[in-house]
């Protein structure tokens, strides 16, 4: 909602393009099967479609709006998705405007009894977290779908229909330059938590809802603070009720704060409440010069998934798949991590001949970390809106006892994003590995990174397709030489990078690692290979190598399972 | 006597939220005072109790946001 005499795209900084309805070759009959086509250009499905693209996918992209999302609502970009955001080529924009962050506080009447500090190791490139409007987001992300031949971007463009067949989907598509018919070969929803696609098939989301309702209201001000994480616990502006605060770029301010038991919604809406609630709030926060109302809206917490995101040749990513509490940041960076695991292996399967059944592995792996984001998502969603009586007084001790003792602080710690371990999928056969390690990143989890002496990352250097980190004393081997000829040979786009040890004298091509501080991030020792997915992932680890356990693993990985 | 590990304090956190539910409004004064007394029997040290009696009591009379229903009608609207 904006204030009073302002229409819904009447941004304070932002001007809302208007993309109009094209004319397409179904108009005229000429019936193309398309690989992909994918419902929803929010966020998630143009992150999808430049992942496809990036592989040489081609995709259709429909819309049934004429712009961006008419407000903020995502805004925190966590680092793992500014990885996704670099492979695809679009990173360069966020990390211009963004507002990157580690930090937050918590407090309780008005007195600090938290600090926040996200990890953030000496090796990584990008910040824990980033804040960032979602227009500029989309918009970003459009600049680069814009760009891109593979891309068919079709605005006001809507689903009325959609039928699934054994060798593709057909999709009826209303729009203002005429209705068609469209077919693909594999479809994927992402248009978003009132997702056409899940209600047209006849599917339901299953799971929780929560009472606390918190009201989001975007501000402009011009108010001197770092870019941190303020929560606030019964403060004197909002009695009874949390507060959120987090700075966006453009002096625009997120506020999000916690309606009291059985407040009118309706009455909670109005601008005059929300104008009264938001000055009280910043009065509160020392804030005494003007600020100006941008946008608002209402928000409940829910843990709401499907059972599967797979229905047959029809993916859910996003929101169209689950409904994540904001707490945490996962909404966003979930759906992301969806497009992107999504994206590589039906790049795969329709270009370079792997089974239909490495899509298998999109379920388990990314409802899997759904389950595991309700299960944190749960326990922050409690804290910062207790839902009954035991819940509200158990957080009303711990705080209080906060402000002398260190003991209950952790409890409000907001249990921001972290990458989910897919050490259960049937794409990482080998976890029993990790024994063999002391440390270093786990089979199933998110790559470590490392900073080079030429001041690039490690990270940088990996491929599109599976890639090998291995550590050896001058170069390799020669059986791990005809292990990495080998890996080339499954994979045309397998790229090797030979770490250097210590003591070692660098040979050409290969990385340096004098101090032996990259061997040390990923508990190695000469003759050690950690295989990667294209989404950068471990598939396996092996202390010394072992080919068979690692042409199989990369085999599965690439769809093509040994008989 | 070591103290519990965050994990533990967590879980300790949850359970006492959902017994204080099972215990319902008009025990809970009930509850968390035998809960009190059966945690003091276990300690098994009268110093250490008093001293984690003093340490509940400390800061108390700052309010409970279960009066919820005063504070509901001094705030701004």
């Amino acid at each position: 909602m904006r204030p009073a005499g302002k229409g819904p795209l009447d941004s304070l900084y932002f001007d809302y393009p208007n993309f109009s309805a094209r004319h397409v070759p179904e108009h005229d009959g000429i019936a193309t099967t398309h690989p992909v086509a994918i419902v929803g250009a929010g966020p998630i499905g143009m992150t999808a479609a430049l992942v496809l693209a990036r592989y040489g996918v081609r995709s259709v992209l429909l819309e049934r709006k004429d712009t961006f999302n008419d407000g903020s609502r995502a805004i925190c970009i966590a680092r793992p998705s500014m990885h996704i955001l670099e492979r695809i080529g679009a990173v360069a924009p966020f990390a211009k405007k963004a507002l990157g962050w580690r930090f937050g506080r918590s407090y309780y009447r008005g007195e600090q009894i938290f600090r926040l500090e996200m990890p953030h190791p000496a090796g990584e490139k990008y910040l824990p977290m980033y804040n960032l409007q979602q227009q500029y987001i989309e918009q970003f992300l459009h600049d680069s779908v814009s760009a891109c031949d593979l891309i068919d971007m079709r605005w006001q463009s809507e689903l009325t229909g959609i039928a699934c067949g054994a060798d593709g989907v057909s999709l009826d598509i209303c729009s203002p330059a005429g209705d068609y018919r469209l077919d693909a070969r594999y479809v994927l929803a992402a248009d978003g938590a009132r997702s056409a696609v899940r209600s047209m098939l006849g599917l339901r989301l299953k799971g929780e809802n929560y009472e606390g309702k918190y009201v989001i209201a975007d501000i402009r001000m011009d108010h001197d603070f770092p870019t941190e994480r303020r929560a606030f616990f019964e403060p004197s502006g909002n009695p009874g009720g949390t507060v959120l605060i987090h700075k966006q770029p453009d002096d625009i301010w997120r506020v999000d704060y916690q309606l009291r038991e059985g407040e009118s919604e309706e009455e909670a809406l109005r601008e005059e409440n929300i104008r009264a609630r938001v000055g009280a709030i910043l009065a509160d926060i020392g804030h005494t010069k003007p600020w100006e109302l941008e946008w608002w809206s209402i928000y409940s917490a829910n843990t709401l998934c499907l059972d599967d995101y797979r229905h047959g040749r029809v993916c859910f990513i996003g929101d169209a798949a689950h409904i994540v509490p904001i707490f945490g940041v996962r909404g966003l960076n979930n759906g992301l991590a969806d497009a992107d695991n999504i994206g590589w292996k039906l790049a795969l399967v329709l270009s370079s001949k792997a089974d239909e059944k490495l899509l298998d592995s999109y379920s388990p792996e990314r409802r899997g970390a759904t389950l595991d984001v309700f299960a944190n998502a749960t326990k922050s969603t409690r804290f910062m809106t207790p839902p009954t009586r035991g819940w509200r007084l158990a957080r009303e001790a711990a705080l209080s006892l906060s402000l002398k003792h260190e003991f209950p602080r952790g409890l409000a710690n907001p249990r921001q994003m972290q990458p989910y371990t897919y050490s259960d999928s049937p794409l990482t056969p080998y976890v029993n590995r990790d024994a063999d390690f002391a440390c270093g990143p786990l089979s199933g989890g998110a790559s470590a990174n490392a900073k080079l002496a030429d001041g690039t990352h490690l990270l940088d250097r990996a491929g599109d397709g599976m890639t090998a980190i291995l550590f050896c004393d001058g170069s390799p081997d020669a059986g791990q030489a005809a292990l990495l000829r080998q890996l080339g040979e499954l994979d045309k786009r397998f790229v090797s990078l030979v770490i250097c040890c210590r003591g070692c004298e660098s040979k050409a091509g290969a990385i340096a690692d004098g101090d032996g501080e990259i061997a040390g991030l990923f508990g190695a020792q000469p003759g050690t290979l950690y295989l990667l997915r294209p989404d950068l992932y471990i598939a396996g680890r092996w202390k010394t190598i072992v080919p068979d356990e690692i042409l199989k693993t990369a085999g599965v990985c690439l769809g093509r399972p040994t008989p | 006597m070591s103290p519990m590990p965050f994990e533990d304090l967590e879980a300790a956190y949850e359970t006492l939220a959902t017994a204080i539910d099972s215990a319902g409004a008009e025990r809970e004064a009930l509850f968390l005072t035998r809960l009190a007394l059966v945690l003091g029997h276990k300690l098994g040290d009268i110093a250490s109790f008093r001293n984690a009696v003093s340490t509940a009591l400390e800061g108390l009379e700052q309010g409970h946001p279960f009066d919820a229903a005063e504070q509901e009608n001094s705030s701004p609207s």
